[in-house]
C-alpha cells in the first residue's frame, strides 16, 4: 500500500490542531471526574450549551464567539457551584452517588440537551467571526486553518491557565489536596465541600468556553454532544485521571488518531477511534499513560 | 379484626413462598384473566393502533425490568442500553436478509448476540470501579451506531425496509401477534427477574450493591456473578429488540439507536423503584402509557423532557421510586 506522505502529514497536523481543542473539552472532566470523584456525564451537554450561548450572543448582539464566552464563564461558574450543592445534598452526603448520582448527570444531560432542541430546533447552528475563514501558509506548502488554529491555542492558554492556578494559588493547592485525600483536608482544617464546590464550578466554566471552540470549529446542533461523551472520558483515563499535562497528551493521540483515521477511512469510522482507546485502557492500563 | 387479616394474609403469603401449589396457581389464573381482558379491551377498541401502543409499552417493561437485573439488584449503571436493543433489532434484520426463520426462532438468536456483548463489555471493564462499566456501556452504544451506519449490507444510514406478511394464523392482524410476542417476553421476563431476585444470584448481587468490598471477603464471587447479570440483562435488552423491525418495518439506526429507549430504561426502574421486580413493571406502565399519551396529544421531544425531569425529580427526592414511596407511607400508618 503506497502511503501518501502529504496525506498523512497533513493529518497528523489537524489532528494536532483538533487535540488542542479536545484538551479544551477534557480539561473539565478531568478535574470533575479525575479529581473530584464526581463522575459529570452531562459535561459534553454543557460544552453544547456552551456552543449555544456563543452561538446566541453571536447572532443576535454580534458579540465575538469567544468574548461571549468568556462573558458566560462566570454565570457558568456559578450554576456549576450551584449543581454541585444540589448533587451533595441529594446523593454525595447520602453516600448514594454511585447509581443515583450516575443517574441524575444522566438526567440533567438529557434535561439541557432536549430543551434546545426545543428552543433551537435541529439545524446545525454557526458563527461568524473574522478568524473563520483565512488560513496561514506554513514552509513545506502546508497551510493551518485559522478556524483550527484560534482554538487549539485559546484551548492550550486554558489549560496552562488551569495548571498554574492549581499548583500557585491557596485554592488550587486545596483542590489538589482533595483530590488527593479529602479526610485529610478536613483534618487540617479545610472544608472539602467548599473547595469540590468551587472546583465543580471552574469545571463547568471550561465547558462553556469549550463550546464556544466547538462552534468556531464545526456547525452545532443539541445532539452533536453525545459524539463528545466516550471522547472525554477516552481522554480522561488515558491521560491518568489527575494530571492535566496526560489530559492534553491524551488529547493529542487522540486528535491524531481520529485524524488518521478520518483521512484514510473517512469520517464516519472517527466516532469509533475514542471507544477503542477508552476501552483498550481499561484493559490494559487502567491508571493510564501518566497515572500514579 | 386487623390481627385476623393479618395472619389470613400471611397464611396466603407462606403458601406462596414455602413452594405450595396454591399460591403459584392464584397467580397464574389471575395473570391468565388479566392476559385475556387485555386482549378483550384491545380488541374492543378496535383499531391495530390500540395494540402497537400496547406493543411498546410491553416492549419498555422488558427493557426496564432487564436494565434492573444489573443495575437495580447490583447497582451497576448500564447507559448502553440503546446499544444492546440495536443489537438484537440487526440481528434480526440479518435474519431476514438471510434465512428468514419467523420472529419467535429470531429471538433466542438476538438474545444470545447481545448476551455476548454484554459478556465481552463485562470482562473488559467490570474489574475495575463500576463507573468504568458505565462510561464503556454508554460509548459502546455509539461505536455500534457507528459500525451500524457503516454497514451498508444492513441499510447502513439509508435504513432497511422489512415487509411483514399481512396476517398470521390464529392472532387474525399482525399487530395482534406482535402485541401475543411482546407479552410473552415481558411475561418471561418478569419471571426471570423474579427468580433471580430470589435466588442466590440475587442475594449476591445485593451484596455487592451494598458492599463489593465486604461481599468479595465473605467469599461471594463478585466478577461472576456480575458477569452473569451483565450477560442476562443485556440478552433480555436483545431479544425486546428482535420484534422490533417487523414493528416499525423500516429500521435505520436512528430508531434502533433511539434517545427514547436510552433514557426511559434507566428512567423506568428508578421512578418505580429498583431493588424489587414489581419497581421497574410499574414505572414502566405508568411512564410508558403517559409517553404513549403525550406523544399523540404533545410532541415526542417535549415527552423525553418530562421523563427526563421525572428521573432527576424521582433520584434526588424519592430514591426508591414508587415503590419506596408506598412503604414508607405504610410504615407510617403503623
Amino acid at each position: 500500500m503506497a502511503v501518501s506522505w502529504d496525506l498523512l502529514i497533513n493529518a497528523v497536523l489537524s489532528g494536532l490542531l483538533l487535540g488542542g481543542f479536545y484538551a479544551a473539552v477534557a480539561v473539565g472532566v478531568t478535574i470533575a471526574f479525575g479529581m473530584l470523584d464526581i463522575v459529570n456525564i452531562a459535561h459534553p451537554a454543557f460544552i453544547v450549551l456552551g456552543a449555544f450561548i456563543a452561538y446566541w450572543l453571536n447572532s443576535s448582539y454580534g458579540i465575538d464567539p469567544l468574548l461571549a464566552s468568556l462573558l458566560a464563564a462566570p454565570f457558568a461558574f456559578l450554576g456549576g457551584r450551584a449543581l454541585y450543592r444540589l448533587y451533595y445534598y441529594a446523593f454525595e452526603r447520602r453516600g448514594e452517588e454511585s447509581l443515583q448520582g450516575l443517574a441524575f448527570f444522566f438526567g440533567i444531560l438529557f434535561i439541557v440537551e432536549v430543551s434546545l432542541l426545543l428552543h433551537f430546533g435541529v439545524d446545525y447552528r454557526t458563527v461568524e467571526a473574522a478568524y473563520i475563514g483565512p488560513s496561514v501558509d506554513l514552509p513545506f506548502s502546508l497551510s493551518v486553518p485559522l478556524r483550527l488554529l484560534t482554538p487549539l491555542l485559546v484551548g492550550l492558554a486554558m489549560v496552562l491557565a488551569i495548571q498554574i492556578f492549581l499548583s500557585r494559588t491557596f485554592i488550587g493547592r486545596a483542590i489538589l489536596a482533595v483530590s488527593q485525600d479529602p479526610g485529610a483536608l478536613r483534618m487540617v482544617g479545610g472544608n472539602p465541600v467548599k473547595v469540590k464546590e468551587i472546583a465543580f464550578g471552574i469545571a463547568i466554566a471550561t465547558a462553556i468556553i469549550a463550546g464556544a471552540l466547538l462552534i468556531i470549529i464545526q456547525p452545532v446542533e443539541p445532539s452533536v454532544g453525545r459524539e463528545f461523551i466516550g471522547r472525554v472520558f477516552a481522554i480522561c483515563v488515558l491521560g491518568g485521571m489527575t494530571s492535566l499535562a496526560g489530559t492534553v497528551l491524551a488529547a493529542m493521540i487522540l486528535g491524531v488518531a481520529e485524524s488518521i483515521t478520518t483521512t484514510f477511512w473517512g469520517p464516519s469510522w472517527a466516532p469509533a477511534v475514542a471507544f477503542s482507546i477508552l476501552l483498550i485502557t481499561l484493559a490494559v492500563r487502567p491508571s493510564g499513560i501518566l497515572g500514579r | 379484626m386487623s390481627v385476623v387479616a393479618k395472619t389470613a394474609k400471611d397464611e396466603v403469603a407462606r403458601s406462596a413462598t414455602r413452594g405450595g401449589w396454591l399460591g403459584p396457581l392464584l397467580a397464574a389464573s389471575i395473570g391468565a384473566a388479566l392476559i385475556a381482558a387485555t386482549f378483550l379491551v384491545l380488541d374492543w377498541l378496535g383499531t391495530d393502533y390500540a395494540y402497537l401502543a400496547a406493543y411498546t409499552v410491553l416492549q419498555f417493561v422488558v427493557l426496564a425490568t432487564a436494565w434492573n437485573i444489573l443495575g437495580g439488584y447490583a447497582g451497576y449503571v448500564n447507559f448502553g442500553s440503546a446499544g444492546f436493543f440495536a443489537i438484537g433489532v440487526y440481528t434480526s434484520v440479518v435474519v431476514y436478509q438471510t434465512i428468514q426463520l419467523p420472529i419467535l426462532a429470531t429471538i433466542p438468536l438476538a438474545a444470545a448476540t447481545a448476551g455476548l456483548v454484554g459478556f465481552a463489555t463485562g470482562y473488559l471493564t467490570l474489574r475495575l470501579r463500576g463507573v468504568f462499566f458505565s462510561i464503556a456501556t454508554l460509548a459502546l452504544a455509539i461505536v455500534l451506531q457507528t459500525l451500524i451506519v457503516n454497514w451498508d449490507w444492513v441499510g447502513g444510514a439509508r435504513g432497511v425496509y422489512v415487509l411483514r406478511p399481512q396476517t398470521v394464523p390464529v392472532f387474525g392482524s399482525y399487530a395482534r401477534y406482535l402485541f401475543a410476542v411482546m407479552l410473552g417476553l415481558a411475561i418471561l421476563s418478569v419471571l426471570i427477574a423474579r427468580l433471580v431476585e430470589n435466588s442466590w444470584l440475587g442475594q449476591g448481587l445485593a451484596a455487592i450493591r451494598d458492599d463489593e468490598v465486604a461481599a468479595e471477603c465473605s467469599g461471594v464471587p463478585s466478577l461472576w456473578l456480575k458477569l452473569m447479570a451483565t450477560t442476562l440483562s443485556g440478552a433480555l435488552m436483545g431479544a425486546a429488540g428482535a420484534p422490533f423491525p417487523y414493528f416499525i418495518t423500516y429500521v435505520d439506526p436512528n430508531t434502533a439507536f433511539s434517545l427514547s429507549i436510552a433514557v426511559n430504561t434507566i428512567a423506568m426502574p428508578l421512578i418505580g423503584g429498583t431493588t424489587t421486580w414489581a419497581g421497574p413493571v410499574i414505572g414502566a406502565l405508568l411512564i410508558g402509557s403517559l409517553q404513549q399519551y403525550a406523544t399523540v396529544t404533545i410532541s415526542s421531544a417535549a415527552n423525553l423532557l418530562i421523563v427526563g425531569v421525572l428521573l432527576v425529580v424521582f433520584v434526588i427526592i424519592a430514591p426508591n421510586g414508587i415503590i419506596g414511596l408506598i412503604t414508607s407511607i405504610r410504615e407510617r400508618r403503623q
